[in-house]
């Protein structure tokens, strides 16, 4: 594509966007969604299988408890009405991701319907309409080979693995959310955000966007003011968060200038691009989408029981937004400040850090600070990043037992994230703590009062100010080990002067 | 009325790929067209108070319990595919088609 592309502002100057979001949520049930084959992400290919999940002659799917239960939550969590009586249904295609040719899904009774979710962006609250929440199994893995490597261009055969195929798999579906204009990227990308926290807090899935366990669709449509809303198309493989909100913009960006030349946006599937930032048409779309969905006769009508549900409800915890409020008022931080945590990703590790007995502020500097620059560097994320909360906590247990300063402090952070051990053993194993024997360092401060006259008699003239140089000069014989403020007392202190 | 056309038989066959002659989308159009008539007389019977029926036994909730249960083993699983590679299903490259999810 060789077209130039509108900026951004006349855009959204001159037309309103239009996003809606999918997403899909792998559950961190042990077994299958209806067999009890595991789940756990790896493994060699077709190693966990069954009848069931091979959609063997005679094999019968037996829905999974936890996976109904988790969906629920989900679906409480969003303000959403659970349904009194829901069914299963056939969803089918010709494609060989799924060895029944079929995949059970839920289409017009899903368990949970109606509800919202509130995000934060830029301070303000937007809420955006949850549509949907329905249960169905996830695909297996196709391998493209023959010609051109993994792509299905030029491919002539396909290798498939069957290990993820019936995973149960959560698709969540926002209503149309009209009128963010200029926010809309960033819409997206907190809405997703938010929910991802949501589903991490209800411990349903481990949510890794890396991992495919939360897999987001984008629609995007734009309109002039005051019209009806347009075409939308439907990017798919969006796998950050910052894709999310890069997918969205790229989209309305293309949209713009097809409508500019007086062009019309065709409904499709398109693709997005990681390393550009563009997306591309997906599939043709020249046979009509059919998949014949009817009751699935194999899985008797869910009704969950009233009185289950409101159990659950009751039991959920408290919303991360609230929550995240709660610890910013906690913790003492300005709008600001509790910003720049969030974008750190920093809000559970200080959670727990603090938890493991840090001050709010202790473990916030050294998650913040040090840690937070390591993790930039090595381009890693800050829980990735090789200390954990419980090490950090007692690393700042030694600085307020006065065994470490800041600066050794720091020396046995860097060996934590090297993986040498505990704070405690990095510091006795590499012998970096403080100089506490008093002996040693008035020994130390003698030396640097007799190797340097005249700034002694200065001190001992009253010239406070004066010390610092035979601090520095004790520091360096102690290979930084003492702490500074006990030697500036012990000179002052050996040279008659009041500090 | 035909309760189904040749035109719709001709569309379920393709996207079932089958490959369908002319003749056989006749012959397949007045057979499926007597079943579903017949099935139709059903629908006349049953009046309003009877709600549609897609399970035979009036059962709900039907779960199990999330615990692994020992499944097959790889040779065991590719034991009936016509053929597979690296421990994997063989099957031909199937483009340009909506895929689930």
């Amino acid at each position: 594509m060789t077209t130039t592309l509108p900026a951004y502002d006349e855009v959204v100057a001159r037309y309103e966007p239009v996003i809606g979001l999918e997403t899909h949520v792998e559950l961190g049930t042990n077994t299958k969604m209806f067999c009890g084959c595991p789940t756990d992400f790896g493994g060699a290919p077709n190693t966990r299988v069954c009848p069931v999940c091979l959609g063997l002659p005679g094999s019968l799917p037996v829905a999974n408890k936890a996976a109904i239960e988790a969906t629920i939550r989900i679906g409480l969590a969003l303000n959403c009405s659970i349904a009194e009586w829901c069914r299963f249904a056939r969803k089918n295609y010709f494609y060989p991701d799924m060895p029944k040719n079929f995949q059970i899904s839920q289409y017009d009774e899903p368990l949970c319907v109606d509800g919202y979710l509130d995000v934060e962006v830029n301070g303000e609250l937007v809420r955006i309409g949850i549509e949907r929440v329905h249960l169905e199994e996830d695909t297996g893995k196709t391998l493209h080979v023959g010609g051109a490597t993994g792509r299905i261009h030029g491919a002539t055969e396909s290798l498939v693995d069957y290990n993820r195929a019936g995973i149960p798999l959560v698709e969540i579906v926002t209503k149309p959310v009209p009128g963010t204009g200029a926010l809309a990227p960033e819409v997206a990308r907190a809405y997703v955000t938010e929910l991802r926290d949501v589903i991490r807090s209800l411990g349903v899935s481990d949510v890794r966007m890396e991992e495919g366990s939360l897999r987001c669709d984008v629609n995007t449509s734009l309109n002039l003011p005051g019209q009806e809303w347009g075409t939308r198309t439907e990017t798919k493989n969006v796998n950050s968060l910052r894709s999310v909100e890069r997918a969205v913009r790229s989209e309305m960006l293309r949209q713009a200038s097809v409508l500019d030349a007086g062009g019309k946006i065709t409904q499709e599937t398109r693709h997005f691009h990681e390393d550009s930032g563009d997306t591309t048409p997906g599939r043709s779309k020249e046979t009509a989408t059919d998949y014949r969905y009817f009751p699935e006769p194999d899985l008797v009508p869910l009704a969950p029981d009233t009185a289950w549900v409101a159990e659950l409800k009751a039991a959920l915890p408290e919303l991360p937004r609230l929550h995240r409020r709660r610890l910013q008022k906690q913790w003492g931080l300005s709008d600001l400040d509790m910003q720049s945590v969030l974008n750190a990703g920093a809000v559970e590790l200080i959670e727990q850090t603090v938890a493991a007995g840090a001050t709010p502020a202790a473990a916030r500097k050294w998650w913040l600070g040090e840690l937070s620059r390591r993790a930039n560097e090595t381009g890693v994320e800050l829980a990735d990043v090789g200390a954990t909360p419980g090490q950090v906590a007692e690393l700042q247990g030694l600085v307020d037992a006065g065994k470490l300063n800041d600066k050794l402090a720091r020396t046995v952070l860097e060996g934590v994230v090297a993986g040498e051990g505990s704070p405690t053993e990095i510091m006795t194993n590499r012998n970096l703590e403080v100089v506490s024997d008093t002996g040693a360092l008035t020994a130390a401060v003698d030396e640097a009062i007799a190797a340097n006259p005249g700034i002694a008699d200065k001190v001992r003239s009253g010239k406070v100010a004066a010390a610092g140089a035979l601090v520095g000069a004790v520091m360096k014989t102690t290979r930084g080990q003492a702490d500074a403020k006990t030697v500036r007392e012990l000179i002052l202190e050996r040279l008659g002067a009041q500090g | 009325m035909a309760a189904i056309s040749r035109e719709e038989v001709a569309h379920l066959a393709r996207l079932s790929r089958l490959a369908v002659t002319e003749e056989e989308l006749d012959t397949f159009a007045g057979q499926l067209d007597v079943i579903l008539q017949s099935v139709a007389q059903v629908g006349e019977v049953a009046a309003a108070d009877i709600p549609p029926t897609s399970h035979s036994v009036p059962l709900t909730n039907v779960l199990r319990d999330d615990v692994v249960v020992p499944g097959l083993t790889p040779e065991e699983a590719l034991s009936g595919a016509p053929d597979a590679e690296e421990q994997r299903f063989r099957v031909p490259r199937i483009l340009d088609e909506d895929v689930a999810s």
